[in-house]
């Protein structure tokens, strides 16, 4: 259980986080889903009391990080920043942590082996590609076998193989029980691995629900008809709750009408329909479309760098 | 795949000790190949060095004129790659720390051991006891040696405070290593961390010969690599401290360090 309240961190005058409040639980897997730069990292970094909040609290089981006796066996992270020293081996380096919790060597041989590493363990890490050096990060935040599990953006790097297995892995920690807080800005991975969302932008909480609610809200129930007589079509179908508009002399998109009535409409006016198409944006669209004011680095607004304060909701 | 996860009983669960803190430290310090080539590298320049400066001694004594001999002082010519032993032992207490800042391990440790504080006080302890016992040893084995190739130029340990002269060199090059920790721990950043340690050793006692003549005997004495080294002599140069007050204000330079790399390291992002 992860719990932040009015959490805040902010860099001079510039504001990472700003007031986030939410609670991860147990037993699912939660994402946490923002555009680059939307203070994710930062946000988990405070959660493992590595920066320390500007204002507000985040808690883990209740208590802050720092406060935690023996804090392997209470919270494990992979952070999105590489946290290996590359001289040493992968062996070493679990075997270093494990000590300061006494964890015994062989919880470490285990962990090696849960993530695959058993071959290269003993090669510096520094040697190791992104996908093997995210298996050394996550076999990090298993080392102590902890109820609750912080990972920042865990699928950087690895191959379609390695995203499947991370996939299953935390569907797996989370049937057993465990609290699962994985960070992503791909909200694809997130549909497939996450139950419950809590979306950032800017620093801000821009939603705190579950996967099935984004999903329903993303289809937008618009249709797309294309009819030689758009314009009196047009005309027919506007009402209170209707808008229709349209991009090209024979198109129309139509919200508020579902395909079957404006079938319905057409043939009792005798109009003819070349095409009639239910639209569903992607869940990429819907997080898109969420984010869209909160995007901290637009493409074309590279050239007027600060417009960005004055908006705050 | 999810064996091993899978203990929804969990075994016994150990909270982070400080000696348990020390010894991920002393992990860390034998499991990387630099620090034994440093150490190496520590104990050749003391036992190396040294007998190589009393064979060269030797060998010119009958060149020498009357000053130098004079001048020359069995003790410290053995025990001279001292100079060069702190070198190695500055540079490792200083990557120590910097090697974790630069690579990103720091935040591992920190997330390991919250409180922070241990893991400073974990890294000082194990580095300093390390540089204590090798280069104590190293000193033994430098003294000896020297001695013997000087021949008949040469002294025993019972003579004059050459005992502690030797065992001197253990514990100023022990303080250097606590510093560099320090230091680390303050700049955060390897090379400045390394040129901030030898700006005050080595360069720092030489622009004070710069200073106006009156200000000289109130701020040479005091810089730590001057104050240290009537530790690890017998004859304490006209102007410095005493042996023990000097040694503790060498002392009390590692403490300074430390204690500041202690507050920021609480205060500071990670």
């Amino acid at each position: 259980m992860i719990e932040a309240r009015g959490l805040t961190k902010s860099y001079g005058d510039k504001v990472a986080v700003d007031g986030l409040s939410f609670t991860v639980r147990p037993g699912i897997v939660t994402g946490f889903l923002g555009p680059n730069g939307a203070g994710k990292s930062t946000t988990m970094r405070m959660i493992m009391g590595l920066d320390r909040p500007s204002a507000g609290s985040v808690t883990v089981n209740g208590r802050q990080y720092a406060d935690l006796a023996a804090p392997l066996h209470e919270v494990g992270a992979l952070l999105e920043a590489r946290a290996v020293h590359t001289s040493r081996s992968a062996y070493n380096h679990l075997r270093a942590l494990a000590a300061t919790h006494g964890i015994p060597r062989g919880r470490v041989d285990e962990v090696i082996d849960l993530v695959g590493l058993t071959d290269v363990a003993h090669k510096r890490a520094g040697g190791f590609s992104l996908g093997m050096g995210q298996r050394l990060g996550i076999a990090t935040a298993l080392l102590g076998d902890p109820p609750t599990v912080v990972l920042d953006e865990p699928v950087n790097g690895l191959d379609p193989e390695g995203i499947r297995w991370v996939r299953d892995l935390l569907k797996g920690l989370a049937a057993e029980g465990r609290t699962v807080f994985v960070s992503s800005h791909l909200m694809s991975e997130m549909a497939l691995t996450a139950e419950h969302v809590i979306v950032v932008g800017r620093g801000r909480l821009i939603a705190d629900t579950t996967v099935q609610e984004i999903i329903r809200e993303a289809s937008t129930n618009a249709v797309l008809v294309r009819s030689p007589d758009a314009a009196q079509l047009r005309t027919a179908l506007v009402g209170p709750d209707v808008t229709v508009s349209s991009t090209e002399a024979d198109v129309l998109t139509v919200t508020g009408l579902s395909a079957a009535q404006i079938g319905d409409t057409a043939q009792g006016l005798g109009i003819a329909l070349h095409e009639l198409t239910p639209q569903h944006a992607s869940l990429e669209e819907a997080f898109m479309t969420m984010t869209r004011d909160d995007v901290e680095y637009h493409g074309h607004l590279a050239a007027e760098p600060t417009v960005l304060e004055g908006e705050r909701a | 795949m999810s064996a091993p996860t899978a203990t929804p009983a969990r075994p016994t669960q150990e909270r982070v000790t400080p000696v348990r803190a020390a010894k991920s430290e002393w992990i860390k310090l034998v499991s990387l190949r630099s620090s034994w080539i440093t150490f190496a590298a520590s104990v050749a320049a003391v036992i190396g060095l040294g007998v190589l400066i009393c064979l060269v001694t030797n060998n010119h004594w009958t060149e020498m004129g009357p000053e130098e001999r004079l001048r020359f002082e069995p003790v410290a010519r053995s025990l001279a790659g001292i100079n060069l032993a702190q070198l190695a032992i500055g540079v490792l207490g200083v990557l120590v720390v910097t090697g974790e800042y630069s690579t990103g391990m720091i935040r591992s440790s920190l997330m390991s051991v919250p409180r922070r504080l241990p893991v400073l006080a974990g890294k000082a302890v194990v580095f300093a006891a390390a540089t204590f016992v090798l280069m104590l040893g190293s000193a033994f084995v430098a003294f000896l040696l020297g001695q013997r190739v000087l021949g008949s130029h040469g002294t025993t340990l019972d003579a004059p405070h050459a005992l502690r002269a030797v065992i001197g060199v253990g514990l100023y090059l022990t303080v250097i290593a606590v510093f560099a920790v320090g230091i680390g721990f303050i700049v955060r950043n390897t090379a400045g961390g390394i040129a901030t340690l030898f700006g005050l050793l080595l360069v720092a006692p030489g622009l004070g010969q710069l200073l106006p003549a009156s200000w000289q005997p109130h701020i040479l004495p005091y810089l730590p690599s001057n104050a240290g080294a009537a530790v690890y002599s017998v004859r304490t140069d006209p102007g410095m401290l005493s042996t023990w007050t000097g040694f503790g204000v060498l002392c009390a330079w590692a403490v300074a360090a430390l204690l500041v790399g202690a507050v920021l390291l609480r205060r500071r992002d990670a």
